[in-house]
């Protein structure tokens, strides 16, 4: 296990890796980056469909979205896909709430879909959330959007968009803090003793 | 949660959860064409019922199956035990077989309970889909899912519970989830078909079900259990439809937005005329629909995680 020199704050603190600035400019980056890889061929005529996976990627999807539609004049439509009846780890864990699955009126045949989660660690959830889709419909393809990209994977799943790679020790935690959820906008790098609480 | 076992003492935080649940694998469900979630693969759910049931086993049976579990059904009268063999020998032969989850219907109060003490070692779920006169936990979180659907929150709401409510586990199951969430419930019955000891359930009693039935948010009719009854409880069907027949009179006693609910079989004409069960403020089809989705969530709390405790 790789140990990484840490950030100022020390092995008890927390480093601020992006601020609310920073989160800003970073979706609307990654908005560009949307725009830019769908507006070619076939997916120019209909937009993509932006689902996030809750809890903090269905905020993200709905800024990503607005994001887009003001570049771009449209407005991508946005759902949440709650993947955790596709764990491949409940049996690990104490039962979880289910969160609210909502696709878009129209479905998801034959648009390109855009997963949007807020940290990409081993990959599970992108895995979990394949499958969900494909319970769902089948879209004519399907990107990956993620805020943090932490490494660590354990499945050969990698993200079309990446706000910030943030190389981890796995001792690591990463924490994305959203306003819509946690009142204020930050990502946060902390030194944890157990295994890291993030699973994506 | 280890096995679902009664209503009494469940905890509300719990119950809710699992109502909760049931709401988003409604709306996860709705309009797929694939109903089938993987999430049970792998488990082995076995239902055994000792009494005839219909409407419960083929729902807790396709909720297994919608969840990918293995159900496999066994019925007391196509069983060994017919040729002697006890409950405890059965579950045990179940649960060395493999099960997972025994669901168990017994005509016996307790039977779900004593089932649990000996599937304990071999650490097998038990849900209690209904046991003697005792309870039925999964009835009672479904009539509350449709309750909770129609009104929104039971918090403060006025439900009644009509009828045979001496031989009713659906009855005393509704007692104590409906006040655990935070309704107020009255129960309508002849004085011969109250059970012993109504004064310590967290009920008001009433024998005048017109007088009742302007304040109520919802009314749950109850069956008249003629295979429990041993001894005149009451003088004629024809008088207790009168008395406690849900009829289209009565039915316009209710306010606007109240709700009818039955746990069936319905004895049509008696406990409730047929036009009011076929009116849209019946929400028995919905029972019947939302137990599915409950029997899911029961299912999804008991077996998903390994790591569940008590």
């Amino acid at each position: 296990m790789s140990s990484r020199p840490r950030g100022a704050a020390g092995s008890a603190g927390e480093r601020e890796l992006l601020t609310a600035g920073d989160v800003a400019r970073t979706i609307a980056r990654m908005a560009h980056q949307v725009i830019e890889k769908t507006a070619n061929g076939a997916e120019s005529t209909t937009p993509p469909v932006l689902l996030g996976i809750p809890s903090r990627g269905t905020p993200l999807a709905a800024r990503l979205a607005d994001k887009i539609g003001e570049f771009s004049g449209v407005r991508p439509p946005t759902g949440a896909l709650d993947v955790t009846l596709y764990r491949d780890d409940l049996r690990r864990r104490p039962p979880r709430a289910l969160e609210q699955t909502q696709l878009p009126a129209d479905g998801i045949d034959d648009r390109v879909v855009i997963l949007v989660d807020d940290v990409l660690f081993s990959g599970r959830t992108i895995r979990a959330a394949l499958d969900a889709l494909r319970d769902h419909g089948r879209p004519r393809a399907v990107q990956l959007a993620v805020l943090v990209d932490r490494g660590h994977r354990e499945l050969p799943i990698r993200a079309d968009y990446v706000g910030k790679n943030v190389p981890t020790a796995r001792t690591e935690g990463v924490s994305v803090l959203l306003a819509e959820i946690d009142g204020r906008d930050a990502v946060l790098l902390r030194a944890t003793e157990e295994a890291p609480g993030e699973d994506s | 949660m280890k096995h679902l076992l009664a209503t009494d003492g469940l905890d509300p935080a719990l119950a809710t959860a699992v109502l909760d649940t049931a709401d988003e694998l409604k709306h996860t469900l709705l309009g797929r064409e694939v109903k089938k979630l993987p999430t049970l693969r792998g488990r082995t759910v076995i239902t055994l019922f000792y009494e005839n049931s219909t409407r419960t086993r083929v729902s807790f049976e396709i909720a297994g199956k919608w969840m990918s579990a293995d159900v496999i059904n066994v019925s007391a009268s196509s069983s060994s035990v017919n040729k002697g063999e006890s409950l405890r020998d059965t579950a045990l032969t179940l649960a060395a077989a493999g099960a997972d989850c025994v669901i168990v219907r017994h005509p016996a109060s307790g039977a779900a309970q004593r089932l649990s003490e000996w599937l304990a070692e071999p650490g097998t779920s038990v849900v209690n889909a209904g046991d003697g006169t005792h309870e039925h936990p999964t009835q009672a979180l479904l009539d509350a899912a449709t309750l909770r659907e129609r009104l929104g929150s039971l918090k403060d709401r006025r439900i009644a519970i009509v009828g045979d409510v001496l031989h009713s586990r659906v009855a005393r199951s509704n007692i104590h989830l409906l006040a655990a969430l935070g309704a107020e419930v009255v129960l309508v019955a002849p004085p011969t078909l109250l059970p012993y000891g109504v004064e310590s359930l967290p009920v008001t009693v009433s024998h005048d079900l017109d007088a009742e039935l302007p304040a109520v948010d919802a009314v749950m009719m109850l069956r008249v259990q003629a295979e429990r009854m041993h001894g005149g409880f009451f003088p004629s069907a024809r008088e207790y439809s009168i008395a406690y027949g849900l009829s289209e009179r009565r039915q316009k006693l209710l306010p606007d937005h109240a709700v009818v609910l039955h746990p069936g079989p319905m004895l049509r004409g008696m406990e409730i005329a047929s036009a009011v069960a076929d009116s849209p403020a019946s929400a028995i089809t919905e029972q019947v629909r939302n137990g599915v989705h409950v029997r899911m969530a029961v299912l999804y709390h008991l077996l998903a995680s390994e790591g569940a405790t008590a």
